[in-house]
């Protein structure tokens, strides 16, 4: 009779066990700052499908130090969800040749970092415009 | 052992299945050089402590992949991790995580021998040739489509530091899929509609969250992580290309 007997691990708290996958866990609980993020913008676009009194309400409702807060917090989360989204990105994508040598990986992340930050001037300067 | 001999300690998960129920941990007291590896201090403990302790290892220059163990719980070859780059703590030694163990330091590899089966880890030649013919020429650009993912020694680093193989042993994992890469672009092969059904497979590459630290750990400077993820969009391709040119299917 065989005596192998193959004892398998647990998975139990595998995420706490090594620094790597905390910091993949944060990333990844930062996505639900993006989604939450998402739900404000649709709750503000339903008030304003209610009329002007509706929007209005919503406007002085941002106004209430708690959303300020959460603001705040929403825009480091989704910060630190772009850093670590662009971080990964070479790794998720096709190889891409330019001269005849593979692009490196971290001009890939660069460039997404520095199109995001341009994006988001872009629309900041845009709204700051639209609300002079 | 001369008065200034340094020694470390060497903390090993044990774990006999003929007498004990779950592995347990024994630590050895291991006079060391500045030139020795973990694996030449496991190797001191079978030799002059307990020739009981089982693990595998071959060629001692990191090209055989038989010495991968969880060193201070990161998925390292033990040939060439040092013992001087932990002292004077003590280093902990285990099993590469996510496999059964099959005694101390040696886990079980059945499932991933099936799957690098499955694979079909060699070229299906896209057009046969006869020897008459000479052989398949290739450009520098067609061997650089695929040359990384060939350095692959099948030491299972990146499925210890996989959490969804782990989760989910039947996922094809890293290794494998790198492997699968390699030859579905490979300018000689013709056996890539056979190697998608297993990417597009509920053992495929979905079962990957873009964690990342396969790639990390690989001490051959593969990226398993970009095989897996250019195939989510192979696969995406295959499903929605399939209205348009029916081919293949999924197993």
């Amino acid at each position: 009779m065989s005596k192998r007997r193959p004892y398998v691990r647990s998975m139990d708290g595998w995420w706490r066990k090594n620094p790597f996958f905390v910091e993949y866990m944060i990333h990844e609980g930062t996505a639900l700052f993006v989604a939450a993020y998402a739900g404000v913008l649709l709750t503000g676009l339903w008030r304003l499908s209610q009329g002007e009194a509706a929007w209005s309400a919503w406007l002085t409702a941002l106004r209430n130090p708690w959303y300020i807060g959460f603001h705040l917090v929403a825009l480091a989360a989704i910060g630190y969800h772009t850093y670590t989204w662009f971080k990964i990105m070479p790794r998720t994508m096709p190889p891409v040749i330019v001269g005849g040598q593979r692009l490196p990986g971290w001009v890939i992340t660069a460039g997404g970092l520095a199109a995001a930050a341009v994006a988001s001037l872009g629309l900041l300067a845009l709204v700051w415009g639209m609300a002079r | 052992m001369s008065e200034n001999q340094k020694v470390i300690e060497i903390e090993v998960l044990r774990y006999h299945p003929e007498k004990d129920n779950e592995p347990y941990q024994q630590v050895f007291e291991v006079p060391f050089t500045d030139d020795m590896s973990v694996l030449q201090g496991v190797q001191y403990i079978k030799d002059y402590l307990d020739g009981s302790l089982s693990f595998r290892w071959s060629c001692r220059m990191a090209i055989c992949g038989s010495c991968g163990m969880m060193i201070n719980g990161i998925p390292s070859l033990s040939c060439q991790t040092f013992l001087r780059d932990y002292y004077p703590a003590r280093v902990r030694v285990e099993a590469l995580a996510h496999f059964p163990i099959e005694r101390d330091l040696v886990i079980g590899l059945e499932g991933f021998i099936e799957k690098l089966e499955s694979i079909q880890p060699y070229i299906i030649p896209k057009e046969a040739r006869t020897l008459a013919q000479g052989e398949y020429l290739q450009t520098p650009e067609q061997l650089g489509a695929y040359e990384q993912f060939s350095s692959c020694i099948n030491c299972l680093l990146c499925y210890a530091a996989c959490p969804q193989f782990g989760l989910n042993p039947s996922f094809i994992g890293p290794a494998a899929t790198a492997l699968l890469h390699r030859y579905n672009v490979d300018s000689r092969d013709g056996g890539k509609a056979e190697r998608m059904e297993l990417i597009n497979s509920e053992q495929g590459v979905f079962n990957c969250t873009a964690v990342g630290y396969c790639s990390e750990v690989c001490p051959k400077g593969v990226d398993p992580a970009n095989a897996v993820n250019q195939n989510k969009t192979n696969s995406a391709a295959d499903y929605f290309l399939r209205f348009l040119a029916p081919k293949g299917g999924a197993k």
